[in-house]
């Protein structure tokens, strides 16, 4: 008998028995390394992004003034990569702070709004509609920013450079056509409105409910109890909002391509044309014409983009995470 | 009177009018401001509705005037000048064909990276995973219209201008907003209908096909097509990737193509047309900016309609889970 029946398997100590993981076989595993490997390859698309950039704008990081100057259209002589890219970015931080300015507060009421001030049933509808806003094509604001906004705008500006000349962002001239980056810091306001909105709604949402309920339990008004309870609870969620739309907006293209008449200056002047450009707005004006030379040199311009939309998105989302972590909201 | 110091012999409906007017009454100031932030914050959502009005509408009495039978189906083939007689078919056949490939490159890529991250999804690779995807998200159009560029430059040479980058340009964008939404719907999929599955002895693979893919398929056929919305107007990177044309090309591996938003940017730079004769039946001189009106229509009764779609699909069949 001792033969047929084995004694039960000792567990050795100090060696924990490893469950089998009998399941983890065939079409399971390949699943699951299908999926793993699609998680991996985002990493690396991100990575190949940043790669394939670097590597197409090395011609250009490394060839000297003199052979820019020579082959890339526009390269004004003796200035370094750096000093040819630095109006561009000097407008395209201005027009992204610009639209921001605007932006946040009115994405804040909107968010207010839709969180705890419109009627119950319609706030999703309402929702919705922002969000439509976001859906629209980059295309149709520029047309609908040099066709209508801009006409419409020009008084406004007339009247604020009249009235507040003296502030360096609104010194005139003012230029008659209004394709000026004051327009397009509307426009580009317009366009960030919905995803600003979409985050600080949902921050919003999250306020715990008896805070606010203690709020008006001791007297406060609607508003007090959103300045004392919702307002303090969303602030760093707003913070990161904001720094979404800046992603946004540093690196939108058609509208800016569109209402702009460029220049290359380090002007704050925002009601004169001519005076600034934004680095995606230069890419596509001069890539479909660009060969040769001329386009390491714009990659290398969109590689700067890249990485300050890298940052500025990172810094973002790693408030929203680091948030996430400690709210103890979910 | 020993009840309350507020009461007084007239009884107590008076004092509870009063007690209400002693809290409410006294401060006008704090009313006053509640009143004004009320109205800022009515207000605020007013002034965002106001541009999507405005646009809709703008674009809606500017385009129709152009939308005609021959403007759907022709080309803009050996049209020249103010000559009103090309379309927009070339562009409307180059951005679904693009469009359509870019959803296939990024549709699996982003739905098995959703189902990983929901099903399998753990530790750092799964947060990295999480966390660049955001990041992904805000890269802009022309830096992915660049990527592809790039890429297609090491495997092709310069200079190449085809459908298929573009398609990749806009996957790039696309994915991480099919992860995103695809993430959402899966996760909404109960614990239960899983558990359920693994003790009828179902492998896990399975499960995921059979009851949590198919449980959510509704509102992944949503995501996918805000997803799809989100792209089909992306102009910059089509710019730099696909080129222009004014023939009909149906191959995206082979030669420029036309696209919705590009032609109307297009036909937007072109600016007014001379029309040696004076304006006639066969020169048009702002004919190019009534194209771009035009083009611009079709796109946005493109994108509200996928939105709609999109919406409404996640209404009608998605499970009721309660």
């Amino acid at each position: 008998m001792t033969t047929t029946v084995s004694p039960p398997p000792q567990r050795v100590p100090g060696r924990p028995r490893r469950r089998k993981r009998t399941t983890d076989r065939g079409f399971n595993r390949a699943f699951r390394w299908i999926a793993v490997g699609a998680g991996v390859l985002i990493l690396a698309v991100l990575a190949a992004v940043a790669v394939f950039l670097l590597q197409q704008a090395w011609p250009a990081l490394t060839a000297g003034s003199d052979e820019l100057a020579a082959s890339v259209p526009r390269y004004p002589e003796d200035t370094s990569l750096l000093e040819y890219v630095g109006p561009l970015v000097f407008g395209t931080l201005l027009a992204a702070a610009l639209a921001l300015a605007i932006a946040t507060p009115v994405a804040m009421g909107i968010a207010l709004f839709i969180s705890h001030y419109a009627p119950r049933r319609l706030s999703q509808l309402l929702g919705y509609l922002v969000d439509l806003l976001a859906a629209v094509p980059s295309v149709i604001y520029g047309l609908w920013g040099i066709y209508v906004l801009g006409p419409a705008a020009l008084p406004v500006w007339e009247w604020l450079s009249s009235w507040f000349g003296w502030f360096p962002l609104f010194a005139g001239p003012v230029s008659p056509t209004s394709r000026v980056l004051a327009t397009v810091a509307v426009v580009l306001a317009v366009m960030i409105l919905p995803i600003i909105t979409a985050v600080a709604r949902e921050v919003f949402l999250q306020t715990p409910k008896l805070h606010e309920e203690a709020a008006l339990a001791l007297g406060a008004t609607r508003w007090e109890m959103v300045r004392t309870a919702v307002l303090p609870f969303g602030r760093s969620g707003v913070i990161s909002a904001a720094m979404l739309g800046l992603g946004r907006a540093l690196g939108e293209t058609m509208a800016v391509l569109m209402i702009l008449s460029p220049g290359f200056l380090y002007s704050f002047k925002i009601l004169d044309s001519a005076q600034q450009q934004t680095i995606a707005a230069y890419i596509a004006l001069d890539f479909p014409e660009a060969s040769g030379l001329a386009v390491n040199t714009l990659i290398a311009t969109g590689l700067v983009l890249f990485v300050i939309t890298l940052a500025v998105n990172m810094a973002a989302r790693a408030i929203v995470a680091r948030r996430k972590d400690f709210s103890g909201a979910n | 009177m020993s009840t309350t110091t507020l009461s007084d012999p007239a009884g107590p409906t008076d004092a509870t009018a009063r007690t209400r007017a002693a809290l409410t009454g006294a401060d006008g100031a704090r009313r006053r401001k509640d009143r004004t932030m009320t109205v800022l914050v009515w207000a605020a959502f007013v002034v965002a509705m106001a541009p999507l009005v405005s646009l809709v509408w703008t674009v809606l009495s500017n385009g129709a005037g152009r939308i005609s039978m021959d403007f759907l189906t022709l080309s803009m083939r050996n049209i020249f000048g103010g000559d009103p007689s090309g379309g927009i078919y070339h562009a409307i056949a180059g951005t679904l064909i693009i469009t359509a490939l870019a959803t296939v490159i990024s549709v699996p890529i982003g739905l098995l990276t959703a189902i990983y991250l929901v099903e399998y999804g753990k530790g750092a690779l799964a947060r990295s995973v999480t966390f660049f995807i955001d990041v992904m998200t805000g890269i802009p159009s022309i830096v992915a219209g660049l990527f592809a560029v790039s890429l297609f430059t090491l495997i092709l040479g310069p200079g190449v201008r085809m459908g298929v980058i573009g398609a990749v340009a806009l996957s790039v964008l696309m994915i991480p907003v099919v992860v995103r939404s695809c993430e959402e719907m899966l996760k909404l999929v109960p614990n239960e209908l899983r558990e359920a599955s693994y003790a009828l002895g179902v492998p896990k693979w399975l499960t995921i096909v059979k009851v949590v893919l198919r449980t959510s398929v509704a509102g992944l056929t949503t995501g996918i097509l805000l997803a799809v919305a989100r792209v089909i107007g992306e102009t910059a990177p089509l710019l730099v990737t696909v080129g222009v044309t004014d023939s009909i090309n149906f191959d995206p591996f082979e030669g420029r193509m036309m696209t919705l938003p590009v032609f109307a940017y297009r036909q937007y730079s072109q600016g007014l047309a001379t029309c040696p004769g004076g304006e006639s039946a066969s020169c048009v001189a702002d004919i190019a900016i009534q194209n771009a009106w035009g083009a611009a229509l079709v796109l946005i009764v493109l994108v509200l309609a996928l939105n709609l779609v999109g919406r409404l699909v996640n209404r009608w069949f998605s499970p009721k889970l309660r």
